[in-house]
């Protein structure tokens, strides 16, 4: 059959014009300037600091199928979450259409390789339904922007006030014109053929071709062939300038996104080291130390600023944010996408800008942070932000910017090895002084020339605090009924260091580590079992070269399952039980199910889960040094967290981390609750239940272990 | 502007149980860590200060053995660009007037428009700078918790007043401060910090190469000996608020105001 219409390929203008001219120059011109702007984009990449991530290549793809292609992480904000979806799904469908688009008005009746027979007839369909719904997301998410506003999409007074909302809608109305004019092209010619009498083809009911060659039934040829023809170059130009666009701003993401994700941090709880490829040793010498200047951040950093969405899911669930300390994590991205838009401009002069701190980021800021790690563990595109963080530390820690009410105990992690400058003699008493204790459970001091097969590495909180000393006489009871042979390092035994390293004192923290790591090695241990989440991640993800690592949780759940500690009921206590999971043993080590199927053990206890709870568990306020540092709030962070447990009718919260307790119990007063609620830590709810249950036979015991 | 601090290792006392030896002359001290004396760190960090803003350097100088090196050490990495131990068998057993003899032969070794002490140390004496001030004839300052520099060899000096009032002095160079906490915020010293001053050689000098009498420092030249050291019988001098808690609150309200410590 004859074209009803000419092609933007064929059609002169005035009629001797040929439009392909225009088709073949418009993608040329905008393919060459998109080339440059990546291009001049790349150049602080480039300068950046080195950061090898082409490591475990399969788990990395991985990661793309299931964050990237899959938007796993989308629906944890539903309507959003399913719009991005729908529009993400969209983009993909429709981009073959685009291309072929581009390359018919320069050849007509092009088709991509393969989308010629039927494969093309199916492709048709499913992209006319792609375009049609991505119209529908369109418009949903613009009147979400301009009619619901969600308050996360708003910028605070202290980031500059004005939100974001014109790049947002702009963008929505590029993508719009795209759908529309993509349809229009179509449905004109679709029209023009039915002016024909000749058959239409195939158009998938209910979709924007479908709907617009019904209305534009009747239209004359000639005004379907300026619609045909014009419909595609709005298209064509649209296009290219939307391409050029994404660099611009947050809409950078829909080309780094890919990348952004498939170099990721792999792992979680860990800390990068101070400059990838410098050994330990060669530390002393580096001449500059952590991030002062924006080219201090590793490429894959500014790779991040480049990727963020703007969308503030991070900041959303950020504990200092909620409770009003002056960071917002979406802003430490933006502010540092903004300094490389402004000293890497897309013409002119490169220039070096002035030290961060001070300029672009402010002290209180950086020292906000609690690492908690909510913001990574929500962000749709694996922005990371705890090695920021660090980094900006040790850049200040090395320039003396540290806040006075820090200098103290770090003055005594260095000179004592725990935070409050105690003597390390006294690092065993909960274990010896305490005379009703000492009489039922004997702790080994392997400092003292004992020897046993496990380790059980307290930690300065439960070695040092009155209160949380009672956690490590719970752990010792628990590993001697579970029939453990244990003991512990007492003075020998130096704080793990795991704050000291993410406050950025990385040198005190390295010395902290080589001590313990000496002491443990020495000891001749064969496994270590700790109950502080701070110290277990450190001595799993910043340690190395040790025997196993298992927290007690793990411990007692064995021990339970094996028969070897058995928990008697509750028998209607009338308290309802709530599990706050600590940043350290879930987030950052996915120890989510253990401890509830320990509570779960204890027959006729009554557990809830509260709103926030797992991987979106809100922080106490932070641990180790983070006690020490007196941040500008509104509010205490333990002081939200014990509300959010009463909302969840709540009177008990048990957790399984000293500094949770800390917290916790601290909010309680703060908060008023006192008498309506309760803190308990994991081990002590576990060994009050023991009670009373009669201890396994020592024959028994013994085989256990 | 050259400026010299006169440092002190203490025992940190927030890092110590502090306990009384058997012969009950002196503490425990085979325990103790120890620290720069506090006052000494506000100090120092208040000459880096000057010194950025109107150039020169800053001499830490501190009267005792080999294990003092350390808190020179400490101040270097900080910014203090020399260090300088006064170190003799003869300096031992100075009393304060001993220490500020000899600290006087090291200033009038160098050129120092100003020198610096912490208000007081571990000793709680505060007597050095006062002293150290006399015997240079130059004009003295004590508890200062700002300094400027003004145009023609001057400063302008804050003092911490009873009361909480605040007085405001000039005072000619060359002169000694003696400087009080919260004068500014010290900066962190960190492990990296020490370890890159650590081969750093600090000069030392002894009685002779100051040109002192070894007679006239150390035990044989003091003039104060301490007789008795101890730990105070805990009196029963607390008193207890009675009442109910806004009575309570009313009452210790009231006690904080007669004491001056609410206005």
């Amino acid at each position: 059959m004859e074209p009803v219409l000419a092609s933007p390929a064929s059609y002169d203008l005035f009629g001797f014009i040929p439009l392909w001219l225009f088709s073949l120059i418009i993608p040329v011109v905008g393919v060459s300037a998109f080339v440059y702007i990546v291009v001049r984009r790349s150049a602080p990449l480039v300068r950046a600091q080195p950061d090898p991530r082409l490591n475990r290549i399969p788990e990395r793809v991985g990661r793309v199928v299931k964050l990237w292609l899959g938007q796993y992480r989308h629906p944890r904000y539903r309507t959003a979450g399913v719009i991005h979806i729908f529009l993400f799904a969209g983009f993909l469908i429709l981009s073959f259409q685009s291309i072929s688009m581009v390359l018919m008005g320069i050849k007509e009746g092009y088709h991509l390789p393969g989308f010629s027979g039927w494969v093309g007839a199916v492709y048709d369909v499913v992209k006319s339904y792609a375009a049609t719904w991505v119209l529908a997301a369109v418009v949903v998410a613009a009147v979400r922007r301009v009619v619901f506003k969600p308050a996360r999409y708003g910028v605070p007074a202290r980031y500059g006030g004005k939100p974001h909302t014109f790049e947002a809608l702009l963008v929505l109305f590029l993508i719009a014109t795209l759908m529309i004019t993509e349809s229009l092209y179509e449905a004109s010619y679709a029209a023009a053929e039915m002016n024909a009498g000749g058959h239409a083809g195939f158009i998938a009911p209910l979709t924007l071709v479908w709907a617009f060659s019904h209305l534009l039934e009747g239209t004359t040829t000639a005004s379907l062939q300026g619609l045909h023809v014009g419909s595609y170059f709005i298209h064509d130009l649209t296009f290219f300038f939307f391409l050029c666009f994404l660099p611009m701003g947050k809409h950078f993401h829909v080309v780094t996104s890919l990348f952004n994700v498939f170099f990721m941090r792999l792992d979680t709880g860990t800390v990068k080291p101070v400059r990838h490829g410098v050994s330990d040793e060669q530390l002393d010498d580096l001449d500059r130390f952590g991030v002062k200047y924006f080219e201090d951040f590793t490429w894959k950093h500014l790779l991040d600023f480049y990727t963020c969405v703007d969308c503030g899911r991070c900041s959303d669930n950020c504990p200092a944010n909620a409770v009003g300390r002056p960071l917002s994590p979406r802003f430490i991205s933006i502010k540092g996408r903004d300094y490389a838009f402004k000293h890497y401009p897309l013409s002119g002069e490169i220039y070096k800008g002035k030290e961060l701190i001070g300029t672009v980021y402010d002290e209180d800021e950086i020292w906000s942070c609690t690492t908690c790690g909510a913001c990574e563990q929500e962000c749709p595109v694996t922005i990371e932000y705890i090695d920021k963080i660090v980094d900006l530390r040790r850049g200040m820690v090395d320039e003396g910017m540290v806040p006075q009410s820090l200098q103290k105990p770090l003055g005594s992690l260095e000179k004592r090895g725990n935070p409050w400058g105690k003597l390390e003699k006294k690092r065993a008493d909960w274990a010896v002084k305490d005379k009703e204790f000492a009489g039922k459970t004997r702790v080994k001091l392997l400092d003292k020339g004992d020897e046993a097969e496990t380790l059980y590495f307290v930690d300065s909180i439960s070695s040092y605090d009155d209160r949380m000393q009672k956690i490590a006489q719970a752990t010792a009871v628990i590993l001697d009924t579970a029939g453990v042979d244990f003991g512990i390092l007492g003075s020998m035994e130096k704080d793990s260091g795991h704050e000291a390293r993410r406050f950025g004192e990385e040198m005190l923290f390295q010395t902290l580590r080589d001590e313990n790591r000496e002491a443990i090695t020495e000891s001749g241990v064969k496994q270590i079992v700790t109950a502080d989440p701070h110290a277990y991640n450190a001595l799993v993800h910043d340690y190395g070269d040790l025997p196993p690592v298992k927290h007690i949780s793990r411990v007692i759940l064995e021990a339970i399952r094996a028969g070897r500690i058995h928990l008697n009921g509750s028998d209607g206590d009338g308290k309802v039980y709530t599990y706050h999971d600590p940043c350290y043993l879930g987030r950052h080590n996915q120890l989510y199910d253990e401890p509830r199927a320990i509570l779960d053990a204890i027959p006729d206890l009554n557990r809830v889960e509260m709103a926030r709870c797992r991987d979106r568990s809100f922080c106490c306020g932070g641990g180790g040094l983070m006690l020490f540092y007196e941040p500008e709030e509104e509010e205490r962070m333990g002081v939200m967290r014990v509300r959010m447990a009463a909302e969840a009718g709540a009177n008990v919260i048990v957790t399984a981390c000293p500094f949770c307790l800390v917290n916790i119990e601290d909010a309680i007063k703060v908060a008023g609750l006192e008498g309506q609620m309760e803190a308990i830590d994991l081990s002590e709810l576990v060994v009050t239940r023991m009670e009373g249950v009669a201890e396994p036979e020592p024959e028994e015991k013994e085989a256990a272990a | 502007m050259e400026i010299l601090v006169c440092v002190k290792r203490v025992p940190d006392t927030s890092e110590n149980e502090i306990e009384l030896n058997r012969e009950g002359n002196d503490i425990e001290r085979d325990d103790l860590v120890y620290s720069v004396n506090e006052w000494d760190n506000y100090a120092v960090e208040e000459a880096i200060q000057i010194v950025d803003k109107v150039g020169g350097s800053v001499t830490v100088v501190t009267v005792g053995d080999e294990e003092d090196e350390e808190v020179l050490r400490r101040e270097m990495a900080m910014g203090a660009n020399n260090g300088l131990l006064l170190a003799d068998d003869a300096f031992q057993g100075s009393d304060g007037r001993g220490i500020a003899t000899i600290l006087k032969a090291a200033v009038e070794k160098g050129n120092y428009d100003l020198i610096l002490t912490g208000a007081l140390a571990d000793g709680g004496e505060a007597q050095i700078g006062g002293m150290l001030a006399a015997m240079l004839d130059v004009p003295f300052a004590s508890v200062v918790n700002s300094i400027a520099v003004l145009d023609g060899n001057k400063l302008k000096v804050g003092r911490e007043i009873e009361g909480g009032n605040q007085e405001m002095s000039e005072i000619e160079l060359p002169c000694v401060l003696s400087i009080q906490t919260g004068i500014n915020e010290p900066r962190y010293v960190g492990i990296r910090g020490i370890r890159k001053v650590a081969s750093v050689e600090i000069p030392s000098m002894g009685a002779a190469d100051l040109g002192l009498d070894a007679s006239a420092v150390g035990s044989a030249g003091a003039r104060v000996r301490r007789m008795d050291y101890f730990v105070p019988e805990i009196g029963d001098g607390a008193e207890m608020l009675e009442g109910s808690t806004d009575e309570i609150i009313e009452k210790l309200i009231e006690m904080l105001k007669a004491k001056g410590g609410l206005k």
